[in-house]
């Protein structure tokens, strides 16, 4: 459809003119104009809703919500197209089969060894024996191969030595989904251990003699503690509740040395209300700061990050400190769990602050232990009530960490961003299905590709320059601060304002730290070849010379230096109630004779390709497109990387 | 750029030539100039009464008047106490932190300060015009607005040696009555009518704009925070007294030493760098948006958070930068 027109949530005079297409897996709006051809793409799996709003004099708008945060406004000429195209993006973005999705066809031209290699570059029983099982105090079990036990969890499972088939199988028959306390984290220094699985079936006074066991052989396997804490992530009453359905929690008089914990984190529908009324406040156009500060309270989201970070932060207390071991466990033992489970380890292990070591911890407490992708995040259309942003949440939490520990994280923020981005995109098969059982059967692995290869391939773009594997912040057990701490907790704009580029820092410092560090690393290479040379060498004045002015010249060879002009900014709209200015010149010329415009519509939409947003794959149609790099790769939104863009130019 | 005291217009509308001869000569014949005042308009008509008031348009005909109203006095003073408050109070749960920090304001001002001072800014980058920027006094919100304007627009000012000259000129020379504004601070229960923290304002605009721009500002926060010290309790004489003719008649330069001869002793200098910066020959428009604007923790939570991992990623940062 031609003529469409893409508004700017910020100003909402400024429209680009251009042309949109819909394809089977994407949407694409291209640029008019000669000389930017921008392209902005969008993945039907990333759609969340869209909504037609009242035919204006203008046109017909229809607003685009995606998954990542990203808001499209679009004017369409014809109403009739408008209509069309709405129907359309009703169908395309809610598939009912799995192969609808575009990872079934989406091709980074691999061939089949390296896919299968992609596959396996997060392998959990590597993850297992680096912790330091199987042991004398922990084993694998097979009980679930065929998931005859419990059909949403791996086939492999480590339980207690003591813990025999018959114990488990019992365990899980008075557990919720059959999920039974297996192990999610072994510390070898103390022997304690993170453990997890779903509420027990107790009722109001149902026993089961197996799982009392279970919990037993638990404790047993850290010799160094008498006692084992059980903690219920959900708030008290909850739990309460589901006592009168059959379920509940464990009861301290029924199982022998345990200590019981309630640490209330909200329910799923919660989530999903609260992350709703967050997006209305960042959807508020212009609002004061008592409009954002109030908004950002009454959905309480900073409220639920800080409880799931509470309860993780007692669980590695726990462990790190007390040498206690902890049994985890929520309703389901699916959301709120893995949330808990993973940031826990997280604080725990510095290995899983690595990237490698962070796609194993999602590949291990999301992925197998059957966190429900397909319902949470509507790989397939499905209830809107099974939707909520749990591992966003989650994602959140590590952001908040890195803020607080700069130099603890091997990765950067980008990364972080990068990965929810693809747990919506369905571009990978990673996140596919509920469990790991549904992702067998579909055969995943022989027909998608691995995201975490993909961003593998691309790690230089997600490091963190301040990372230094001998770093003090990056050895220990992370402790972040408590009490008094709210302000710790701050609005994550880079996720939830992600595309709108005014509000960011335009420079990168983590962009920069990162060029900085390879010419230095180069130079210092460079400068080895010289050393050896010099000293190879019977007159060295020459060569003296050259060392030094290659040091100095350091500061110009950066593309990403401060005063380049491409990183000129605008100002944003300051006052919007100037009235027009009755003495005013000639010579002025501005187009509306109305306002007295103090924003920067008159000048050049030149400003660098910041939103980059195409994900450019082969198998689509090859628009021109000025997106750095090919290849399927999601261009970084960070300014650095475009410095030799369209150049802005200052007065 | 220029900046005043209210024209002592009165309830009687008078007229002064010579004031509108002097705003004449800023202008050419076919130029216009904008005034910013810093009072609403109610409140600037309302100063009529007590003799004060506003530059009538027929009498100032260049010239086209934009109220900004800025927070000052008393309620800045309450703004500041009540954040401090809130900060210090363990009891405080997170789902009652934000809402408490909405009532205290402060953040409020920062955004209305920056709004208006890049407003100032736009109308002398954007629209070539000129500005003369007053409040009732001229000698609180108004130096806030020029000075912050000055920060955005010109690179000079964004050095540690321009930076200190701003102030001299902006604060110091300008006569804001460092005395009376800076005495107790948040603590004291003694509420003096004549405190208020406009030298704290524009020193969190500035740092909101350090964190918005990291390349830009030649000197850290470091800077900032010493700066605020030295504003309330200091072994320099650089801040004492009200204004220069105190300052003359107490000696000053005579007796005490200048702040700014220490920090630039090339030892000390050094601590209050920023390693990013590198010279941005623009001007720097920061966002406003409240998403924008940080509750600045290095000041408000200085003795209550641990610096710790923040120090040591500076430190990080100091030693990539410039090598081992």
């Amino acid at each position: 459809v031609e003529n469409v027109r893409l508004l700017d949530r910020l100003s909402s005079r400024k429209a680009t003119l251009g042309t949109l297409y819909l394809t089977a897996t994407h949407v694409i709006f291209v640029e008019n104009g000669s000389e930017t051809r921008k392209e902005t793409w969008v993945l039907h799996s990333q759609i969340s809703s869209i909504e037609k709003q009242a035919t204006t004099a203008t046109g017909c708008p229809l607003l685009i919500r995606c998954k990542n945060f990203q808001v499209i406004q679009l004017v369409i000429p014809q109403e009739r197209d408008c209509h069309d195209i709405y129907i359309s993006l009703i169908r395309l973005t809610r598939p009912v089969k799995y192969e609808e999705l575009y990872c079934f066809s989406f091709n980074p031209k691999l061939d089949k060894e390296e896919r299968e290699q992609g596959w396996k570059l997060v392998d959990l029983n590597e993850e297992y024996n680096r912790m330091g099982v199987p042991n004398n105090y922990w084993q694998i079990s097979d009980v679930n191969r065929d998931y005859g036990v419990c059909d949403s969890y791996p086939t492999e499972v480590y339980v207690p030595k003591s813990a025999t088939a018959h114990i488990i199988v019992g365990s899980s028959k008075f557990r919720s989904r059959r999920r039974f306390p297996a192990l999610s984290y072994y510390c070898k220094d103390n022997n304690a251990s993170i453990c997890r699985s779903s509420q027990p079936l107790s009722g109001f006074s149902a026993r089961c003699l197996e799982d009392e066991q279970m919990l037993q052989a638990i404790r047993k396997a850290n010799p160094g503690s008498n006692f084992l804490y059980v903690v219920d992530t959900r708030p008290k009453l909850n739990a309460m509740a589901n006592r009168a359905a059959g379920k509940g929690y464990e009861n301290e008089d029924n199982y022998s040395n345990i200590k019981f914990q309630f640490i209330g984190i909200e329910n799923i529908h919660v989530m999903r209300n609260s992350l709703q009324k967050m997006l209305e406040v960042c959807e508020l156009k212009s609002p004061s700061m008592s409009d954002f500060l109030w908004g950002l309270e009454n959905s309480g989201w900073l409220k639920h990050i800080k409880a799931i970070m509470d309860a993780s932060i007692f669980i590695a207390k726990a462990v790190a400190e007390e040498g206690v071991s902890v049994l985890v466990h929520c309703s389901d033992g699916w959301d709120r769990t893995a949330q808990v489970c993973s940031v826990a380890s997280l604080l725990l292990d510095p290995y899983y602050r690595t990237m490698k070591g962070f796609m194993v911890l999602i590949e291990k407490d999301w992925v197998s232990f059957g966190h429900k992708f397909n319902h949470r995040y509507g790989n397939l259309d499905g209830d809107p009530k099974e939707i909520s942003p749990v591992i966003d949440q989650f994602i959140e939490c590590v952001w908040q960490l890195m803020e607080q520990f700069p130099c603890a994280f091997e990765f950067n923020e980008r990364f972080l961003i990068h990965i929810q981005h693809h747990i919506y995109s369905c571009q990978f098969g990673n996140f596919l299905c509920n469990s790991q059982k549904e992702r067998r059967e579909l055969k995943i692995q022989e027909r998608t590709y691995s995201l975490w290869a993909h961003l593998w391939k691309n790690r230089a773009d997600y490091l963190n320059p301040l990372y230094r594997p001998d770093h003090s912040q990056t050895q220990a057990t992370l402790r972040p601060q408590m009490a008094p701490c709210n302000f710790l907790y701050k609005f994550w704009s880079g996720m939830y304002n992600r595309f709108e580029k005014g509000l960011h820092p335009r420079q990168s410092v983590t962009d920069y730290l990162m060029a900085v560090k390879e010419e230095t690393q180069q130079l210092e290479e460079e400068l080895e070849v010289l050393r050896e040379r010099l000293a190879n060498l019977q007159k060295s004045q020459l060569n003296d010379n050259k060392v030094e002015t290659k040091q100095q010249d350091r500061s110009k060879q950066f593309g990403l230096s401060a005063s380049n002009n491409s990183l000129a900014n605008t100002p944003q709209e300051y006052s919007n109630d100037l009235k027009s200015f009755p003495s005013r010149s000639p010579s002025q010329g501005d187009e509306e004779d109305s306002a007295l415009i103090l924003t920067q519509d008159n000048l050049k939409s030149s400003d660098p390709d910041l939103s980059a947003n195409s994900d450019q794959e082969s198998g689509v149609e090859d628009l021109s497109c000025r997106s750095p790099s090919g290849g399927g790769c999601l261009p970084s939104e960070d300014s650095g990387k475009d410095s030799d863009e369209a150049v802005f130019v200052a007065v | 750029m220029l900046r005043s005291s209210q024209p002592l217009t009165g309830p009687n509308r008078k007229r002064c030539r010579e004031d509108e001869m002097l705003l004449g000569t800023v202008l050419d014949e076919e130029d216009r100039g904008f005034i910013i005042d810093t009072r609403s308009a109610q409140a600037a008509k309302q100063a009529r009464m007590t003799g004060g008031g506003t530059e009538p348009k027929s009498s100032y005909p260049q010239w086209k008047r934009l109220h900004r109203p800025l927070e000052r006095g008393r309620p800045l003073q309450e703004s500041f106490v009540k954040l401090v408050e809130a900060c210090n109070d363990t009891s405080l749960n997170m789902d009652r932190w934000l809402s408490r920090l909405e009532s205290c304001r402060w953040l409020s001002h920062v955004k209305a300060a920056l709004s208006t001072a890049c407003l100032a800014a736009q109308c002398m980058d954007r629209e070539e015009a000129s500005v003369l920027v007053h409040g009732a006094e001229g000698m609180d919100t108004t130096l806030l607005v020029t000075a912050l304007a000055q920060v955005i627009l010109d690179p000079s000012c964004r050095t540690l040696v321009g930076f200190q000259g701003l102030l001299e000129r902006e604060w110091i020379e300008a006569g804001h009555p460092f005395h009376l504004r800076c005495s107790r601070s948040a603590y004291s229960h003694a509420r003096l009518k004549q405190e208020a923290p406009l030298f704290l304002l524009f020193l969190d605009c500035v740092w909101q704009l350090s964190r918005q721009f990291p390349f830009s500002l030649e000197f850290s926060e470091r800077l900032l925070l010493t700066l605020f010290d030295n504003a309330y309790a200091s072994a320099y004489g650089t801040f004492l007294c009200n204004n220069e003719k105190e300052r003359c008649l107490c000696k000053v330069k005579e007796n005490t030493h200048s702040l700014w001869a220490w920090l630039n002793q090339p030892g000390e200098r050094k601590k209050y760098l920023n390693p990013l910066y590198s010279h941005n020959a623009l001007v720097i428009w920061p966002s406003v948006e409240p998403q924008s604007i940080q509750l600045w923790q290095g000041l408000f939570f200085r003795w209550i958070r641990s610096s710790q991992y923040l120090d040591e990623a500076w430190a990080e940062i100091q030693q990539l930068v410039e090598g081992e």
